[in-house]
C-alpha cells in the first residue's frame, strides 16, 4: 500500500515537474545583449516596420500622438479580448525601468521581467526571428519616445486561457525562430525579414489552428478576421494577381490596382510601410511573388 | 458644413421609420458613386505611377470629377437599415449610423483633399503623387472604421 502511494506520489511529482518544465518561461539569452549598444536612428526604422505604435498608441490617437505608447486599444479574439498595455518609457506605468535584455525577452520570447508569459496577441512569435542587434537598435530608439502615465488595463480572458502558464506549453509547441520561406537573394532576405519578422504579416494573413497556432502549410493563404469583420485576403500569387509594382504602390499609397483603398487594420500597416524606403516595399513585393501558388 | 449636417439630420429623420425595405437601389447608387471615384482616381494614379503618360487636361478633368462627387451628401445613399448586418450585397458597417457626424467629417476631409488635388492636377506629373496621398488617406480613414474588411 505504502509502495503504491509512493509510486503514485512520484508519478504525480514527475508529471507536475514535467508540467512545470513544459510551461516554464525562458527569457532571451542575456549574454547576447551584454555588449550591444543600439543605434536609435536605425531603431526608428525597426519601430516603424514592426508597427509597435499601431497597437500600442491610445485608441483615438492621430498624427504625432501615435508615438505615445500609452496602450488601451482592444483586440478581440476567440480566446478573449486583449488590451494593449502601456509600453511607453514611463518608469512606473510603462517599461522605462527595463534593461535591454528584459526588453529583448519580452519582444522575442514573450517573457516579462518577472518571468510571466505574455499572450501571443503580442507577436513575439514573429519577432523571435530578429537579430539581437536589431532589438538593441529598437531599444535605443525607445528611449527617445515620450513617457505616459496611463495605467495598463487587464486583459479580458476567461478560463482556461487566463492561466498564463498554459502559454508556456503553447510556446514549447509553436515558438520557433526558424524562417518559414527560403531567401537566396539580398532582396528576398530583406523581404523575408519584413514579412516574417518585423511587419508580422502572417499574424493576420495566415490561418490558425484550434489552439491559435499559425498553420504554416497555408502561410499567408488568407484567414478569418478574429474581430469578426470580413476575411483577411490571401497573399499567395494564385490569389493575389498584382504585379510587383502594384504591391509596392499599395504599400506606399494604400491604393489597390483598381483604386480601391485599404481598410481595417491594414490602414495602419500601409501608414507604416509608406514611411520605409521604397526598396523595402519592393522587397516585400519580391517576397510575396516568390510564395508558392 | 452646418448645412451639410442639417441635411444629414433631415435625411436620417426621414429614413428612420423605414423597416425591412428594399435598398437595392441605394446600394447600387452608393457603390456606383465609389466606382466613379475609383475610376477618376485611377486616371490620376496611373499617371502618377508612370503607367500612363501625363495629360494635363485629362488629369484636370478627373480631379474636377472627384471634387464634384465630394459635393454629394453621401448619407442620402445610406438609409438606416442598409448595413451589412441587415441586408446582403454591402460592406457598410452598422457603425456608420452610430457615427454619422464623424462620417460627415471624414467625407468633408475627402472634399478638402480632392480640392487640393484639383488645384495642382494640371501642373505636371510630379505634382500628382503628393496631392494624391491625402485623398487616399481620406478614403482609408473611412474604410478603416466603416467598411467590412473583405468579402
Amino acid at each position: 500500500m505504502r509502495r503504491t502511494v509512493g509510486a503514485a506520489l512520484a508519478a504525480l511529482l514527475l508529471a507536475g515537474g514535467v508540467g512545470l518544465w513544459l510551461t516554464r518561461a525562458t527569457p532571451a539569452d542575456a549574454a547576447l545583449y551584454e555588449d550591444l549598444d543600439g543605434d536609435a536612428e536605425a531603431g526608428e526604422q525597426v519601430f516603424v516596420a514592426a508597427g509597435c505604435a499601431s497597437c500600442h498608441h491610445a485608441p483615438d490617437a492621430e498624427g504625432e500622438a501615435k508615438r505615445v505608447l500609452s496602450g488601451g486599444q482592444r483586440f478581440a479574439s476567440d480566446f478573449g479580448t486583449f488590451v494593449a498595455p502601456n509600453v511607453s518609457p514611463h518608469p512606473e506605468a510603462g517599461i522605462g525601468d527595463w534593461s535591454l535584455a528584459e526588453f529583448a525577452s519580452a519582444v522575442t520570447r514573450g517573457v516579462s521581467p518577472g518571468g510571466a508569459h505574455y499572450y501571443p496577441a503580442f507577436p513575439y512569435t514573429a519577432y523571435v526571428r530578429l537579430e539581437p542587434a536589431t532589438v538593441a537598435d529598437l531599444w535605443a530608439f525607445w528611449q527617445t519616445l515620450p513617457q505616459d502615465a496611463t495605467p495598463s488595463e487587464t486583459h479580458e480572458v476567461g478560463f482556461p486561457y487566463n492561466i498564463r502558464r498554459g502559454v508556456g506549453l503553447w510556446k514549447t509547441l509553436y515558438l520557433s525562430e526558424d524562417w518559414i520561406r527560403p531567401a537566396d537573394t539580398p532582396e528576398l532576405e530583406r523581404g523575408r525579414q519584413l514579412v516574417e519578422a518585423l511587419a508580422h504579416c502572417g499574424e493576420c494573413h495566415t490561418p490558425r489552428g484550434a489552439l491559435g497556432a499559425l498553420d504554416t502549410d497555408r502561410w499567408l493563404a488568407g484567414a478569418e478576421n478574429p474581430s469578426g469583420d470580413g476575411r483577411i485576403p490571401s497573399l499567395r500569387p494564385a490569389d493575389l494577381d498584382w504585379s510587383k509594382s502594384d504591391i509596392a504602390y499599395y504599400l506606399e499609397s494604400g491604393f489597390t490596382p483598381d483604386y480601391d483603398t485599404a481598410g481595417g487594420h491594414m490602414v495602419a500597416v500601409v501608414e507604416n510601410f509608406a514611411q520605409l524606403p521604397a526598396a523595402d516595399r519592393e522587397a516585400v513585393a519580391a517576397y510575396l511573388e516568390a510564395l508558392p501558388e | 458644413m452646418i448645412r451639410t449636417s442639417a441635411a444629414a439630420a433631415l435625411v436620417l429623420a426621414l429614413a428612420s421609420p423605414a423597416v425591412a425595405q428594399d435598398f437595392e437601389g441605394h446600394i447600387k447608387a452608393r457603390q456606383g458613386m465609389f466606382r466613379i471615384m475609383a475610376i477618376n482616381l485611377g486616371i490620376i494614379g496611373d499617371m502618377a505611377k508612370g503607367e500612363t503618360e501625363y495629360e494635363a487636361e485629362m488629369a484636370q478633368t478627373a480631379a474636377d470629377n472627384l471634387v464634384a462627387v465630394s459635393g454629394i451628401n453621401p448619407l442620402v445613399l445610406f438609409p438606416e437599415g442598409s448595413s451589412n448586418e441587415a441586408v446582403e450585397g454591402t460592406r457598410a458597417l452598422p457603425a456608420i449610423w452610430e457615427n454619422t457626424g464623424d462620417v460627415g467629417d471624414k467625407w468633408a476631409a475627402f472634399g478638402t483633399a480632392a480640392s487640393d488635388l484639383q488645384a495642382v492636377a494640371g501642373d505636371g506629373r510630379e505634382a500628382l503623387g503628393p496631392a494624391l496621398g491625402p485623398v487616399g488617406d481620406a478614403c482609408s480613414s473611412c474604410h478603416d472604421e466603416y467598411r467590412e474588411s473583405n468579402d
